[in-house]
């Protein structure tokens, strides 16, 4: 049923494309988004950058943009209608859209294709990423000077590298704190959808988790928190109005610099494929005010948050072992991109059995 | 408050919802109309609920918004299918689409404010019966009226005169017509019910279950009660069953999760789908009853001759 919604809502769009095609000459960027870009969260960061990039380049260039296009092979059609219209660029915003950008990429060589947080490139396209998990490092501390019981809950969505390396950074950093720190983690197994993140977090705090973070897009969960009076951490945009005295602090997508960097280089003819992975020290994320918490956690953050960006400390560092206990890094050790990038184990600390 | 009561009182938090549309979709499909825009129609509700409280500071009137708007927006779908006879499927497939794009512009401005939550209303002395008391009479208006709902269609559909009108509508609208039943009259109330239920399941979300506006936030619930009322045979209280199910597998899987034992996150996700159809297609396994049940003319267009 989903399928054929998309294909009318696909046919729409295409339909409202043609009849704007003719009326420009400025080069198309173009953004495809898994959720709405007034999520709150994840899209939202996304849009904001893009309008950045308008701002910065709009007697250049124009952008557009498709919401809520579901992953999965339907994301193919969106991508091919993009590049079909006209558009040179084209960045699609979501993981689970890889495999139809590669495929889509193949078929429209001329065309620029730039894909969040994937691994796999081509002539005609580039990956971005952001180390978000630095920011969840941080979080992880934070949590362990907060948390009265010793356990948080982690509300995640799909068991994919991304995901797992975010919960070892923060189980990491926690146990930096308090060495006997765990951590609760329940799926929802969806990116999107309000009422099951909030009864996702309903689930953790029944079971006494007394701080939440998410890796899911919408503000619900902090919703949850503020309601039952602990505290949470806000995730891709800053949630603070969900959670006035509830947020923490929140890991907030700084994309626009990125996107503007990326379309000049485009617009010069200087696009390359790179794989990019930048971090707090490029401000491609910062982290959300340190707030509801006690000086010296706060201290603490922005110490770690000082150390991240000089690259003085790596979050992971070893030594550290995997859940079952066997050694990962030596002491001293740092973890290889090519292992964040695919990590698909727990480190030890997480009360939960990784899906596989 | 114990942890099988807290599992509870979220259960009936996402299960109402469910239950809301799917019984108003029930009576839109006991009148012989397919109307599959039932997640368009709820997620009108749930922007008009919301920007209705968030304007006039009481939820109470978001209620009363997310009702008419429901009904208002199925009136759409009643006048192209039974006044022009357009097609049914494709008609209730474009108003989900609609629903979804108009519900997002007209809430564009509200996204990020936090709502107002609809407050409970706690009934002296039963609430204090111990466990059952705070889940029955220490809830919202919008639970109470899921189940007087329930309690309401059940008697209209089975033990009213009018019900038997709708029901033989439904079954066979040439030879309702011909008692001199008004089949298409019938129908736009029977659609406008529909309709107004869905903004009420949609109110419910804006409103209680996470009060705040979000677009897309309905995601598939109204296609989930869609379902639900095809496997509960368009029974009312099977309904109720299959809903109230579906609430209890999600929630307890995302305890099972919680709780750390070792089954795949992904079988967890799928399960309340597999339980809910499980049963209820074990409750309804009689062949000839489910026939029996099964409205005739559902999604068969009707134009009286003159």
């Amino acid at each position: 049923m989903k399928k054929i919604l998309f294909a009318l809502a696909t046919t729409a769009a295409v339909l409202g494309f043609s009849a704007s095609a003719s009326a420009q000459e400025k080069a198309k960027v173009c953004f495809v988004y898994v959720g709405s870009k007034t999520d709150g969260g994840w899209t939202q960061a996304h849009d904001i950058g893009r309008l950045e990039l308008e701002k910065a380049l709009g007697d250049k260039i124009e952008t557009q943009f498709l919401e809520n296009v579901p992953e999965g092979p339907d994301a193919e059609r969106a991508i091919e209608r993009l590049a079909r219209s006209g558009c040179g660029l084209i960045f699609t915003t979501s993981f689970g859209f890889m495999d139809a950008t590669v495929k889509i990429a193949a078929k429209f060589p001329d065309v620029k294709f730039e894909h969040a947080t994937g691994y796999k490139t081509a002539p005609n396209l580039a990956t971005y990423n952001s180390r978000f998990y630095e920011g969840r490092y941080i979080q992880g501390q934070i949590a362990a000077k907060i948390s009265q019981k010793g356990v948080a809950g982690y509300i995640a969505s799909f068991p994919i590298p991304e995901v797992v390396m975010g919960i070892n950074s923060f189980v990491t950093g926690a146990r930096t704190i308090n060495p006997d720190f765990k951590i609760k983690v329940v799926w929802a197994n969806t990116w999107f959808d309000p009422g099951k993140e909030a009864d996702a977090a309903k689930a953790l705090i029944d079971q006494g988790v007394d701080v939440l973070t998410q890796h899911t897009d919408t503000t619900a969960p902090m919703q949850v928190a503020a309601e039952r009076g602990i505290k949470a951490f806000g995730q891709a945009s800053d949630m603070i109005k969900a959670g006035p005295q509830t947020q923490l602090t929140a890991i907030v997508d700084t994309w626009g610099a990125y996107y503007i960097k990326r379309t000049q280089a485009f617009l010069d003819g200087k696009w390359e494929t790179t794989s990019s992975w930048d971090g707090l020290k490029d401000g491609i994320l910062t982290m959300a005010p340190y707030t509801n918490m006690p000086d010296d956690v706060k201290a603490l953050a922005e110490a770690t948050e000082a150390k991240i960006r000089s690259g003085e400390l790596k979050p992971f560092t070893g030594p550290l072992k995997k859940q079952d206990g066997s050694e990962w890094l030596k002491a001293g050790e740092t973890a290889d991109d090519g292992t964040l990038l695919g990590m698909n184990f727990y480190v030890e600390g997480v009360d939960d059995k990784l899906p596989q | 408050m114990g942890i099988f009561e807290a599992i509870l009182l979220t259960v009936i938090t996402a299960a109402t919802p469910l239950v809301l549309a799917a019984v108003g979709e029930l009576v839109t499909e006991r009148s012989g109309v397919l109307n599959l825009g039932v997640e368009g129609m709820m997620i009108m509700g749930a922007a008009c609920a919301f920007i209705a409280t968030q304007v006039t500071g009481s939820p109470y009137v978001g209620i009363l918004a997310g009702i008419a708007s429901g009904a208002l927006f199925s009136l759409l779908f009643g006048f192209l299918t039974l006044t022009l006879v357009a097609n049914q499927v494709a008609t209730g497939l474009a108003l989900t689409i609609l629903g979804l794009g108009v519900s997002g512009m007209i809430g564009e401005a509200y996204v990020g404010q936090s709502g107002i939550k609809l407050p409970q209303i706690v009934f002296p002395v039963l609430s204090d019966i111990p466990f059952l008391g705070p889940l029955l009479f220490k809830q919202d208006l919008i639970f109470y009226l899921s189940i007087a709902v329930v309690v309401g269609v059940n008697w209209f559909l089975f033990r009213s005169r009018a019900g038997l009108k709708l029901r033989s509508v439904g079954d066979s609208h040439a030879s309702a017509h011909a008692l001199g039943i008004n089949v298409i009259r019938m129908r736009y109330l029977a659609v406008m019910f529909g309709g107004a239920c869905a903004g009420l399941a949609g109110a419910q979300l804006s409103l209680v279950y996470t009060p705040q506006w979000v677009e897309n936030m309905s995601a598939g619930r109204g296609w989930i009660a869609l379902a639900l009322v095809v496997f509960a045979s368009w029974r009312p209280w099977r309904v109720v069953a299959g809903g109230y199910l579906f609430g209890a597998v999600s929630i307890s899987q995302l305890h099972a999760q919680a709780f750390g034992i070792g089954i795949p996150s992904q079988f967890l996700s799928a399960l309340p789908y597999l339980a809910t159809i499980a049963v209820l297609i074990l409750i309804s396994h009689n062949r000839r009853t489910t026939l029996i049940n099964t409205p005739a003319s559902l999604g068969k267009p009707f134009v009286p001759d003159r």
